[in-house]
């Protein structure tokens, strides 16, 4: 993968950098599409970010890679392998509805995913405790899962995540549910995981976390990807914001403000021209505009998000379109 | 340093099973609820045997019921002394008599009004002379004493003419007759016992998902492991569960019937002798155990709600009835369709199969039946794992309908 543009080159899949690969997968189910051919490139190592809004196809993204479901059309690779359970030792699971025995202690649900993972019982449960002591959980080792709150559950079923000590983390919407601490912590969780060389991948729908993590995003809506690369090649696609403040109102500088100008209180608001500032301000200075300020603001992930998924969106209304009146 | 590199793949099928079956054990056992699943059978075995004490009481009661003498003095002593002699010949056969009233010469007796009446407890009313007697009883008891109260008549008039020659007697353990009747019943009572044990265990495990379900472990799982190790790591689990049931309410029941004097012996041996039954018993429990238990894992699977999962159960309990009415049948025809249907169907197989070992001695229709249900057990849990991976696990669009790919329609454009 280029690490400035987050694109995957060819020698990324020959030399089997990638921990995953997926192509065309497509899934329907009764009839109705939810992923209709998804295209995904994940550098081991890396933190990637699935988003998309509810109902996009995230999920049952996940569960394709995964191998929960089976895909109909497309195939997959998971660190090198057709079908992801022959290595389900090495990865760890975390769905988006979150689940753990109410009745099993803390310390034996952690015991128990890993053991899901092939990590003997005894040892899962001596990491077990250090996972937990090392989040400030230890005293909740031997409480039942019915007795902890909603956050420390989920940090629970993290942590049976993890346990095994995988090399490739899925999570599913994993900040759902949590408080701005815990989230915050699950952030450096996250970070921890990809210092020591594990790949990361989790899905979400609230793009602050992908922005604050992420070396590459998917974005996924209408069950496709309209864009896959690096936050930044993102960010780039939608044109910078101009937001100037003149002493004068009018004037025949005016002119030379783009046609998407608009008033916003007391600054002017428009798109950064293809040619650059430069022309704009030597127009503005021989039009006496009295420049008090000017900035050019860069857009953020959420911006390009919503370019992207609202284009996706656009296109497959005219599609459908298209198709019912053929 | 990650576990991968020690232990790349996966898990093996039989591991994978073990460690949900392990986990539901072990849930199952501790569990809050297992001491009143041990008890469980206690309670219909209470009332039956309350209804059973009640119902031969009560047959006991009815069975006592006399028949009234109300005849001439002469005749009624006669009458009395020949139903003795009778009695201590025939036995139980001939019923007790009880004098009503001892009549004058010429004087008659109402027997119908007396039964009609209700007074005393009297089946019938012998009246008349011992040349002519009268019996007065409903139908039943006229088809049931006539003979017998002509007997005594006859006996009461002529002492002589009806001497019993005594008859010598030889004592052997069994007979043709009754080692077939013994072993009838034993492989009745054998297909009633499994049937039982199957039906209150095997039941339980359709509401054995929905747990996972509930609370969404059920994807974790999926994820990890074949959903068809999930499912034979359930059934195990439960297996186990009905063993130490099994061999809690057995070893109950054995005391019970040891402190009775209750032997073996006493009852016909069945085809294959009694150590190899009990063993093929327990086989053949876990084979129905199994296959039924697949079935209803598959089918309580589906089930949305707990709700779901009751009202399955009706439905579940009559086609469960269903098929022992199948192997029921097969017992009383040995060598017919029924039976080979019986025994390669593969729901009522263990049931006809047990049936089989208390009535034939041969042993190797079993090794075949054994294979065929295990064979039809990997199969059920493979149809059950797929089905509820196709129609369960999955995660449907929330969003606009997508009725067809957009890919396949392009495909279908250009064409």
């Amino acid at each position: 993968m280029d690490m400035a543009t987050g694109e995957t080159r060819e020698s990324d899949v020959g030399k089997g950098l990638l921990a995953i690969e997926a192509r065309g997968l497509v899934k329907a189910f009764d009839g109705t599409l939810a992923v209709d051919g998804v295209d995904l490139s994940v550098r081991k190592g890396a933190i990637y970010g699935i988003l998309g809004p509810n109902g996009a196809g995230k999920t049952t993204t996940l569960r394709m890679l995964m191998g929960i479901i089976e895909p109909d059309a497309g195939y997959r690779r998971v660190l090198g392998h057709d079908n992801p359970r022959d290595v389900a030792r090495r990865i760890g699971y975390l769905p988006e509805e979150r689940g753990l025995y109410p009745s099993m202690k803390a310390i034996e649900a952690i015991a128990f995913m890993g053991a899901l993972r092939g990590l003997p019982l005894a040892e899962g449960r001596r990491r077990g405790r250090e996972l937990l002591e090392r989040h400030d959980l230890g005293h909740a080792a031997s409480r039942q899962i019915r007795q902890l709150s909603k956050g420390m559950a989920q940090t629970v079923q993290l942590l049976g995540t993890l346990v095994h000590q995988p090399e490739l983390v899925v999570l599913d919407e994993p900040f759902s549910g949590l408080d701005a601490i815990n989230q915050g912590k699950l952030e450096v969780m996250i970070r921890d995981l990809a210092e020591q060389g594990t790949t990361v991948i989790f899905s979400t729908h609230v793009i602050h976390h992908a922005e604050r993590l992420c070396e590459g995003v998917a974005i996924i809506a209408g069950g496709r990807v309209p864009y896959a690369g690096s936050v930044e090649t993102a960010r780039d696609r939608i044109p910078a914001q101009v937001r100037l403040e003149t002493r004068s109102r009018e004037g025949a500088w005016r002119n030379a403000l783009p046609e998407d100008t608009r008033r916003v209180g007391d600054f002017w608001q428009f798109t950064l021209p293809e040619t650059g500032v430069e022309p704009l301000l030597r127009a503005l200075i021989d039009g006496d505009a009295g420049i008090l300020s000017l900035s050019i603001e860069r857009a953020g992930l959420h911006d390009a998000f919503v370019a992207i998924a609202g284009e996706a969106a656009v296109r497959d209304m005219d599609t459908r379109s298209a198709g019912d009146a053929a | 340093m990650s576990d991968a590199a020690q232990a790349p793949g996966r898990l093996s099928f039989w591991r994978a099973a073990l460690v949900v079956a392990r986990r539901d054990f072990l849930a199952i056992l501790f569990g809050r609820t297992f001491f009143l699943f041990l008890l469980g059978p206690l309670f219909p075995a209470i009332v039956a045997t309350m209804a059973g004490g009640i119902g031969a009481q009560t047959q006991s009661i009815a069975m006592s019921a006399d028949i009234g003498l109300a005849m001439e003095a002469q005749d009624t002593e006669a009458m009395l002394h020949a139903r003795d002699e009778l009695a201590a010949q025939i036995g139980p056969a001939i019923p007790n008599m009880v004098v009503l009233e001892r009549l004058e010469p010429g004087q008659t007796f109402d027997g119908v009004r007396v039964l009609e009446s209700g007074e005393g407890r009297f089946a019938g009313v012998v009246t008349g002379t011992l040349a002519a007697p009268q019996l007065a009883a409903t139908q039943g008891t006229l088809d049931r004493w006539r003979g017998v109260v002509a007997l005594i008549a006859a006996r009461a008039a002529d002492d002589t003419s009806l001497a019993l020659p005594d008859v010598a007697t030889q004592v052997v353990a069994t007979s043709g007759a009754t080692q077939n009747t013994g072993r009838l019943r034993t492989a009745q009572g054998g297909q009633l016992i499994l049937f039982l044990l199957i039906m209150l265990l095997a039941t339980m495990v359709l509401s054995n998902l929905a747990e996972e379900k509930g609370n969404k472990i059920i994807e974790i799982l999926a994820a990890a492991i074949p959903m068809d190790a999930v499912f034979l790591g359930k059934l195990f689990a439960m297996l186990g569960i009905s063993a130490v049931g099994i061999a809690v309410w057995g070893s109950t029941g054995a005391l019970i019937l040891a402190a009775g004097d209750f032997s073996l012996a006493s009852f016909t041996s069945p085809g294959v002798g009694w150590p190899l039954f009990f063993a093929l018993g327990v086989v053949y429990f876990a084979m129905g155990y199994l296959l039924l238990g697949a079935i209803f894992l598959a089918v309580g699977s589906m089930a949305a709600t707990v709700r779901d999962v009751q009202t399955l159960s009706m439905p579940v309990t009559m086609a469960q009835v269903m098929v022992f009415f199948l192997a029921s049948m097969a017992v009383t025809q040995h060598g017919q369709w029924t039976e080979y249907a019986a025994m390669a169907f593969p729901l009522s197989s263990p049931f006809a199969m047990l049936a089989r070992a208390a009535t034939d001695e041969a042993l190797w229709p079993h090794a075949v039946a054994i294979g065929w249900q295990l064979v039809c057990v990997a199969l059920f849990i493979r149809f059950g794992a797929q089905l509820f991976r196709r129609k369960v696990m999955k995660s449907g669009p929330r969003g606009a309908a997508k009725k067809k790919s957009r890919s396949g329609k392009r495909a279908e454009q250009a064409a």
